[in-house]
C-alpha cells in the first residue's frame, strides 16, 4: 500500500445462531431441506399473524454481548426494516435499530509483531434472516423461503481496523469466540457467517473521514482479506489519478479476483424504520443477566493460559490447540486417558492436524476418537509399543478407529523388552556380519547403524530401541577386548 | 408539516404504487389535510414525555426454542400467483453477479 495512505475499515458480520427453531415461530432452522417445507403464517408473512419471540435469541445476543464486554442494554425493542424484495415476504425485515441489546465492546486481535488491539464493537442486535432466491434457472427467479426468519445475530464494528491484515484477525477471532460459545458455527462458506466491510482511504494524518464503499459477498476469511486489499489498491489508484470515490455498495467476485458495483436502484436505501408494534420491548434485568453470564465457558485466552499453566506446555502448542473449542475439548479428552500433557499435544499438532488440514474436515469429523489416541500415547509410553510402530498402525486407526490395544494385538505388534530376546537376535546378526565388525573395530562408529537396521528388520520393528542400543553397543565393545 | 407532490411520487414509488396525474394532485391535497389535521397534536406540550413505542405496558413475551409443526409445502404454495412443484416464482430479479 502507498504509504502516504491510510485505509479505514468496519466490519459488519451477521451470524445465524444456532437455535433448532426460527427466531419468530416454531419452524425448524434446519439448512438442508427441502425448499418452502419449514414454513408456516408466521415466517411466510401471511397477514394478521403474530411473531413471538424465541428467548434462546435473546439469551445467545446477550452472551455474545458479555464476551466482547459490551453493555447489556436493559431495555431493547424491535424495529420494521421496510424494503421490497420477493426473498422478503413481508415486506419488511424485524431488525433492531434504536436501542439494541448490545453496545459499546471490543474484541481484541493479536497482531503478527505479537502487540495486541482493541477493536471497537458499536452494537450487537438480533434480527430475522429473508429467504433465497435462485436466479439461474429459466427466466424466473425461484424463491424458497426457509431461511426466512432465521435468527441472526449482526456485530457492527468500530471503523477501527487499518489493514486487510487485521479484518481478517478481527475476523477470526470473532469466529472463534462465537464457536466457542456454542451460539453459530462460523462456516462463512455455508453462509452461517456472513461479513459485509465498508472501506475509505484517507491521507496519513487526516482525522476526518473519506467517501466509503461497502463491499460484500466474500464467502471466505480469505477473500474477506484480499477483497479488502483489491479495494483499497482501487481507491488509492482513483485517488492517484485525480479522481474521486463514489459511495455505493461493491461485490466481490472470487472466480475473477475483481470487484463490481452492484447495480443499484434509483433512490437511496430509505428503510423508514419505526418500532414493531408486535413485539415487546425486551428487558434483561440484572438477575437474567447473572443467568446467562452463568452461561459463559471458558473463553480462547483464558483456557490457552490455563494450558500453559496446568499441562505446561509452550504458549506455541496452547495457542494452536486452544484455536478452536473443539480441538481443545479434543486434546483434554486425550488427557483422561493419558497423563502425558507433551506427547498428547505432539500427536494433536501434527498428525490430527495433518490430517485434518488434508481430508479439509472438522475435529468433529476427525476419525480417531480421542480415547483411542489417549490409548496409543499410554501404549508408547508403557513400553508396549515403540514410537515407530505407533506411527505405523496411526493409518489403520484412522480407517477404522480401532482400539490400538487390538490392532497391536492382531498384528502382533507387542515390543519385545525381553532382552534375552534380542540378545538372540544380536548375536545371529553379528555372526552373520563379520566383516562389519572389522569396520566398527577399526574406528567406523557409523556401522552401528547398520547394525541397528539389520536388528529392528529382523524384528520387524519390534525390539525396544533403547534396549537394542545398550545391548548392541556393549556386545561390540566386548569384542574389542578379545 | 405538509407533503409536495414530488414527495408524493417519491413515497408511491417506496411502496411500489404508480399514480396518474389527477391522481398524484389528488393524494397531495389529501394527504396535505390529513397532515393539517394531525397538526394539531403539536399544540401540546410534550417536553417531558417520553417517545412511547407500544401503547400497553408489556414486556418478555417469549417462546421457548421449540419445534412446532410446519405446514405442508403444497399449502404454503397454494395462493401464491405463480410456482413450480417446490417453489415460489416471481419475476426475473435483477441478477446481483
Ligand atoms: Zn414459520
Amino acid at each position: 500500500m502507498d504509504s502516504k495512505y491510510e485505509a479505514v475499515i468496519g466490519l459488519e458480520v451477521h451470524a445465524q445462531l444456532l437455535t433448532d427453531t426460527k427466531i419468530f415461530c416454531g419452524c425448524s432452522t434446519r439448512f438442508d431441506a427441502p425448499p418452502n417445507t419449514n414454513v408456516c403464517p408466521v415466517c411466510l408473512g401471511h397477514p394478521g399473524v403474530l411473531p413471538v419471540m424465541n428467548k434462546k435469541v435473546v439469551e445467545f445476543t446477550a452472551l455474545m454481548g458479555l464476551a466482547t464486554e459490551c453493555a447489556i442494554n436493559e431495555r431493547s425493542i424491535f424495529a420494521r426494516k421496510n424494503y421490497f424484495y420477493p426473498d422478503l415476504p413481508k415486506g419488511y425485515q424485524i431488525s433492531q435499530y434504536e436501542e439494541p441489546i448490545c453496545e459499546h465492546g471490543k474484541i481484541t486481535i493479536e497482531l503478527k509483531d505479537g502487540s495486541m488491539r482493541d477493536i471497537g464493537i458499536i452494537r450487537i442486535h438480533m434480527e430475522e434472516d429473508a429467504g433465497k432466491s435462485i436466479h439461474d434457472q429459466g427466466s424466473e427467479t425461484l424463491i424458497d423461503v426457509n431461511r426466512c426468519g432465521t435468527p441472526l445475530m449482526e456485530i457492527v464494528s468500530e471503523p477501527d481496523m487499518h489493514t486487510a491484515d487485521e479484518a481478517y484477525l478481527y475476523l477470526t477471532k470473532l469466529k472463534q469466540i462465537v464457536t466457542y460459545l456454542g451460539i453459530c458455527d462460523g462456516n462463512m462458506e455455508e453462509g452461517s457467517l456472513r461479513c459485509d466491510a465498508n472501506i475509505s482511504i484517507r491521507l496519513k494524518g487526516e482525522t476526518k473521514l473519506g467517501t466509503k464503499t461497502e463491499v460484500k459477498n466474500m464467502n471466505s476469511f480469505r477473500n474477506v482479506e484480499k477483497a479488502i486489499e483489491f479495494e483499497i489498491e482501487r481507491q488509492i489508484d482513483i485517488l492517484e489519478e485525480g479522481g474521486r470515490i463514489v459511495q455505493q455498495t461493491l461485490l466481490w467476485n472470487a472466480d475473477q479476483n475483481k470487484i463490481i458495483p452492484m447495480r443499484s436502484k434509483e433512490e437511496a436505501h430509505d428503510y423508514r424504520y419505526f418500532p414493531d408494534p408486535d413485539l415487546m420491548p425486551v428487558i434483561v434485568d440484572q438477575k437474567w443477566k447473572v443467568e446467562i453470564s452463568k452461561m459463559m465457558p471458558e473463553l480462547p485466552e483464558k483456557r490457552r493460559d490455563r494450558f500453559i499453566e496446568q499441562y505446561s506446555l509452550p504458549k506455541y502448542d496452547a495457542e494452536i490447540l486452544t484455536s478452536s473449542r473443539d480441538l481443545a475439548d479434543y486434546y483434554e479428552k486425550i488427557l483422561t486417558v493419558t497423563d502425558d500433557y507433551k506427547s498428547a499435544s505432539n500427536w494433536v499438532m501434527t498428525e490430527v492436524l495433518k490430517n485434518i488440514n488434508d481430508r479439509k474436515i472438522t475435529v468433529a469429523q476427525f476419525p480417531v476418537s480421542a480415547e483411542n489416541l489417549g490409548k496409543l500415547i499410554k501404549m508408547i509410553n508403557e513400553n508396549i509399543i515403540s514410537g515407530k510402530i505407533a506411527k505405523e498402525i496411526f493409518p489403520e486407526m484412522l480407517s477404522t478407529n480401532s482400539d490400538p490395544n487390538v490392532i497391536v494385538k492382531e498384528k502382533n505388534l507387542v515390543q519385545i523388552t525381553d532382552t534375552s530376546e534380542i540378545e538372540n537376535v544380536i548375536d545371529g546378526i553379528l555372526s552373520a556380519n563379520p566383516k562389519q565388525i572389522e569396520e566398527f573395530l577399526s574406528g567406523k562408529d557409523k556401522v552401528i547403524g547398520f547394525f541397528v537396521g539389520q536388528i529392528m528388520k529382523e524384528t520387524k520393528g519390534k525390539a525396544n530401541p533403547a534396549i537394542v542400543n545398550e545391548l548392541l553397543k556393549s556386545k561390540l565393545e566386548s569384542k574389542r577386548e578379545k | 408539516m405538509s407533503v409536495t407532490r414530488k414527495e408524493v411520487e417519491y413515497i408511491a414509488q417506496l411502496a411500489r404504487l404508480r399514480f396518474k396525474d389527477e391522481e398524484l394532485e389528488n393524494f397531495t391535497s389529501q394527504l396535505n389535510e390529513i397532515l393539517s389535521y394531525v397538526d394539531k397534536l403539536n399544540e401540546l406540550d410534550t417536553e417531558n414525555v417520553e417517545p412511547l413505542s407500544h401503547p400497553v405496558e408489556e414486556f418478555n413475551k417469549f417462546r421457548d426454542d421449540e419445534l412446532k409443526p410446519s405446514i405442508e409445502r403444497e399449502e404454503a404454495l397454494k395462493n401464491a400467483p405463480d410456482r413450480t412443484d417446490e417453489f415460489f416464482k416471481v419475476p426475473k430479479v435483477i441478477n446481483k453477479e
